[in-house]
């Protein structure tokens, strides 16, 4: 925006003038927006009548932050980067033929390594009541939004086809879990594959009558079956529990060997005469939906390499010209939109045996667009990129959870994790900012003659819808 | 019948409402081509300026007459709102103009998420409720017609004949129109493209704002996740009516209103937002474009 | 006596008949026949305007016609209905390809990726329809050799084998033309559609073209229908040349009739409808005395 100066070290005479100009109608804005909003609080009283008191020394800070970080951004920061581009231009582009680092080539290797030894680090770290919550809350909760993302992935980063609604999936393989195992008594190692098979199946249908949509409108409709599936979770009471959900859903099992029920003949800890703790059952846990984030990774590879798989990015690319070259393009998408859904459908019923109960609550059209945000974020189509924005994003905002010492800082009454979602949101705003393609952002061909060079994002394109 | 006439009269009232945010939805759409999902919260925030607003005013001037205080919230909540959207428009979307097409839609939602928990965080996460404003109601047979109502629907009018007019005949609407159809060409002509983008925010927030406001009062309360299901609805709303146009916006408002008060009427209200959506799944099926909408011819 | 006019007297491939196209109140093509005949050239030219685009989009499927029929007969002697077929299907099943005026690549893809998206069918049946080659069973892998083996072929043909492992969009104009017709040709094509393939090239790029384009013809046996504005691209490659106005046909025949056609003449021309008629006359006096 505001690279238009020049931007020569030394500071150029108007350039000061300018920051103060710009510090001071930062700060203006910033009172006419947050002066209703921040400078008064509305709040309850006894009677519970609506009242509202002034918080003027709040207002201060937000104006001051907003009028300085302007002044220093328009007069240091943004002057600063264009003199290094500057430079970096002048020296030329040394520096992008550097040598791949070992880590950087090895990446996905070391991080599988490093995630099947993370719970027994944790636990030899933390003991084992003590390793819950990292296996837990950083763990698995950062493996489910992987898993998704990288279902949904197929969908948007490899068809390009933009899908709003992904979370019904995720829903549905929740709740055919928690139906199945209720009302059938069927293990979780049977209706796995079968929730997976139930989501896909609703992809189809959800997908055949909406896939000749374009873009935009593409999106919405999904929006739309997304809302649907989720009001009529909420609503059927009879069958689904209505607002309550369905709770005491079944544990998974370790493939009916040994049980993680409490009273279970062969529960787990008790067959091997150790502490009673669901840490045992979180840790198992970990281990299966690492299995499946691996499985979801494999197949997607695999189907790249595929003609179906090359038949969804050149859909992204132009869809006229692969009707041109006899690809069936409804086909096509259905695949797309089948496989996506069938991932969810996994990570649903791995989430209602994980949560041992399912509501509609989890499953809000925010969820989606949580990640569809990583998956964009992440850098589309690339699943390195995809699960290095879902640790950032879904650890990061756990991480807040546990920033005790924050209430130090802020006064005790502070709840770190109110900020939880407005960092979020920040978050997915800056980085697109800063990264309109993702983290990663050039994408790997899937065969080459001599040598696999990556393709530069500038290249692809986003498809259509 | 009375019945029936009463659910009519129920149904426009809230349809106004939506047409009124749906208009901003299917403006910004038009001209720069982007689901601008942070509008519902902008028209959330609008309601809550209005709330604040109306609370400051009855604690310092207790007998103030009724239509002096709607017109200074509406007033303030249009200033507030279209200072908001201003801002986001200049730091969150015009630095990806052109770019990526999915990446304004993220940073779209990631606004609405911004803009509902700043409202929770700042302002508390529970419901707001305020004293009614307008009580009069009036019967005609059986039918009860509140003032509520009837201000809503003059209101929406009004605000909708005077954009009307500012679209069609002022030289601001003309360069609407072309940066609409051809956003390049427009700037070789001299439209200032930037200017006419920001008013188009400004434009959109301000009517999110009246509808805000109006929703307030009919509802009577307010609360930070507002933003979503009513500005899923207008989304809905614009879509229907065929996105990009601006009569469809407010026949999809009125529509997505009727059938949401006609199916909470004789079938259930239970399911009256799943009606809404199939509806709209349904009429995108079979007219893709929306009711009033240009069709889109891919030039092969 | 060139090859071309030997092959005139062959079947016909391509036979289009009665033909029209209407756009609301807009006739964009009518009432049009002509014949494409197997082992062919056959360039269709005309004014801007003049509809040629649109008799393509007829015969490919990307237009359902008003009226008319297009019929397509294989080498085994197999008869396709194409105004019956959808766009995919024209491609699948009929072996009719097309190139467009736009180019349109997968630009984000490489170049040799490209040419295998373009294998698809073959492809989708040899890993058993995915299931088979996600298993690793079945001979979806030599398949996939094979199909990179033909893309190779293809590269070397085009002159584009130092270019094959780069996104397709970063090639140079010329370079795209190529590929795009490269493209077309991988899905094995018996008549392959070029809507202007020598549109903004270089006089050296146009004269590869050529080659490519006699190449195609004589090694592979495929026919070309092209569009084409460039009169020494037509002159010198086809075989055949159909005249389009206004949607209807005013000439049919070889290069030289259609060079010496009145009518031809007065539409590239722009003369007068009367001195058309004026034209006609004195080549009918001419011819007479």
């Amino acid at each position: 925006m505001a690279n238009t100066q020049s931007p020569a070290p030394d500071i150029a005479p108007g350039l000061m003038a300018k920051a103060i100009k710009e510090g001071l109608f930062a700060g203006v804005l910033a009172l006419g927006m947050f002066l209703l909003f921040v400078g008064i609080e509305t709040y309850q009283d006894i009677d519970n009548r609506l009242v509202w008191r002034t918080r003027w020394e709040l207002l201060a800070v937000f104006v001051l932050v907003a009028a300085i970080g302007r002044f220093l951004m328009v007069g240091f920061i943004t002057p600063h980067f264009a003199a290094r581009k500057l430079a970096k231009g002048k020296a030329g582009q040394a520096d992008s033929a550097e040598e791949e680092s070992f880590f950087k080539r090895n990446f996905s290797k070391i991080a599988i390594l490093a995630l099947l030894f993370y719970p027994p680090i944790v636990v030899y770290l933390y003991g084992v009541q003590g390793s819950l919550k990292f296996v837990d809350n950083f763990g698995i909760q950062i493996l489910i939004y992987v898993m998704l993302a990288w279902g949904l992935n197929v969908v948007v980063g490899l068809a390009g086809l933009l899908d709003l609604g992904y979370v019904a999936f995720y829903a549905v393989g929740a709740y055919s879990y928690a139906l199945l195992s209720d009302h059938f008594g069927l293990s979780f190692w049977v209706l796995l594959p079968m929730a997976g098979i139930l989501a896909a199946f609703w992809g189809i249908i959800l997908g055949f009558p909406v896939l000749r949509l374009r873009g935009d409108y593409l999106a919405i409709v999904t929006l739309a079956f997304g809302e649907i599936i989720r009001l009529v979770l909420m609503n059927w009471s009879e069958v689904t529990g209505g607002t309550a959900g369905i709770s005491g859903v079944a544990k998974a099992s370790i493939f009916g060997i040994y049980s993680f029920d409490v009273g279970a003949p062969n529960n787990f800890a008790r067959a091997f005469d150790l502490p009673m703790s669901s840490a045992y059952y979180k840790i198992f846990l970990f281990y299966v939906i690492l299995a499946l984030c691996l499985l979801t990774a494999y197949v997607t590879i695999r189907l790249r390499r595929m003609p179906i798989g090359r038949a969804w990015e050149a859909l992204r690319e132009d869809e006229i010209a692969c009707r041109s070259l006899g690809i069936d393009t409804v086909k096509t998408k259905l695949t797309a939109f089948a496989i996506g859904a069938m991932f969810g459908g996994f990570a649903g019923s791995f989430f209602a045996a994980r949560q041992g109960f399912v509501s509609p609550e989890s499953f809000v059209f925010l969820e989606s667009a949580v990640i569809l945000a990583i998956v964009v974020l992440g850098g589309m189509g690339s699943l390195t990129g995809i699960a290095v924005a879902a640790v950032l994003m879904v650890g990061g905002t756990e991480l807040l959870r546990e920033m005790e010492f924050l209430k130090h800082v802020f006064g005790p009454d502070f709840t770190p994790e109110l900020y939880r979602m407005l960092l979020f949101g920040l978050a997915m705003v800056v980085v697109m900012l800063f990264k309109p393609r993702g983290f990663v952002g050039s994408r790997e061909p899937t065969a080459f003659l001599k040598e696999r060079k990556a393709v530069s994002g500038s290249f692809t394109k986003e498809g259509h819808g | 019948m009375e019945y029936f006439v009463q659910q009519l009269l129920n149904g426009l009232t809230l349809g106004s409402i939506y047409g009124l945010v749906a208009i901003g939805y299917t403006m910004v759409y038009g001209i720069i081509g982007m689901i601008n999902f942070a509008h519902g919260d902008i028209f959330m925030l609008g309601g809550f300026a209005a709330l604040i607003v109306f609370l400051i005013l009855t604690s310092f001037f207790a007998g103030i007459p009724v239509a002096l205080a709607l017109l200074v919230m509406l007033v303030v909540a249009m200033l507030v709102t279209s200072l908001w959207n201003w801002t986001i428009e200049r730091v969150a979307y015009r630095p990806l103009r052109g770019s990526f097409r999915l990446a304004p839609l993220i940073t779209a939602i990631g606004m609405s998420i911004v803009l509902s928990n700043f409202i929770q965080v700042t302002q508390g996460p529970r419901n707001k409720p305020v004293p009614p404003l307008v009580n009069d109601v009036y019967h005609f047979g059986s039918v009860t017609v509140s003032l509520k109502q009837i201000l809503i629907v003059l209101v929406t009018t009004i605000l909708l004949t005077a954009f009307w007019y500012i679209v069609n005949k002022t030289p601001l609407g003309r360069a609407q129109r072309a940066t609409e159809q051809d956003r390049k060409m427009a700037a070789l002509l001299g439209v200032d493209v930037d200017r006419t983008i920001s008013i188009t925010f400004i434009m959109g927030a301000a009517l999110a704002a009246v509808a805000g406001t109006m929703y307030l009062m009919y509802y009577g309360v307010a609360s930070f996740n507002d933003g979503f299901i009513p500005g899923v609805k207008a989304f809905t709303a614009a879509v229907l009516g065929g996105i990009g146009s601006l009569p469809g916006a407010v026949l999809g408002g009125l529509l997505i209103g009727l059938i949401e008060s006609l199916w909470s009427a004789y079938f259930s209200i239970a399911y009256k937002d799943v009606a809404t959506f199939a509806i709209l799944a349904f009429v995108l099926i079979f007219k893709p474009t929306g009711i009033l909408g240009r069709p889109e011819v891919e030039k092969v | 006596m060139t090859p071309g006019n030997q092959t005139m007297t062959t079947e016909t491939i391509l036979k289009i008949e009665h033909l029209s196209m209407r756009f609301g109140g807009l006739m964009a093509i009518n009432d049009l026949s002509f014949d494409v005949k197997r082992g062919d050239i056959t360039a269709l030219i005309g004014p801007n305007g003049a509809g040629k685009t649109t008799v393509f989009n007829c015969i490919t499927g990307f237009y359902k016609p008003t009226m008319g029929m297009i019929t397509m007969t294989q080498k085994g002697g197999k008869q396709y209905l194409l105004e019956r077929l959808t766009d995919f299907e024209i491609t699948k099943q009929a072996k009719v390809a097309r190139t467009f005026q736009n180019i349109r690549l997968f630009s984000g893809l490489t170049v040799l990726e490209n040419l295998l998206v373009a294998q698809h069918n073959k492809l989708m049946k040899a890993s058993g329809y995915t299931v088979l080659g996600l298993l690793g069973i079945g001979g979806y892998k030599a398949e996939a050799e094979a199909a990179i083996e033909k893309a190779r072929v293809w590269l070397e043909k085009a002159d584009l084998i130092d270019r094959a492992d780069d996104p397709a969009g970063d090639l140079p104009y010329g370079a795209q033309r190529r590929l795009e017709i490269a493209r077309a040709m991988c899905t094995d094509p018996e008549v392959l559609c070029l809507d202007e393939p020598a549109a903004g090239l270089n006089p050296r790029e146009s004269l590869a073209l050529n080659t490519l384009l006699k190449s195609i013809r004589d090694e592979n046996g495929t026919s070309l229908l092209l569009i084409e504005h460039d009169m020494s691209v037509v002159m010198e490659i086809s075989d055949h040349v159909v005249v389009l106005e206004y949607g209807q046909k005013i000439s049919d025949g070889t290069p030289d009739h259609v060079k010496n056609d009145p009518r031809v003449i007065a539409a590239y021309l722009g003369v007068e409808d009367d001195e058309v008629e004026e034209v006609i006359h004195e080549e009918l006096d001419g011819s007479m005395r």
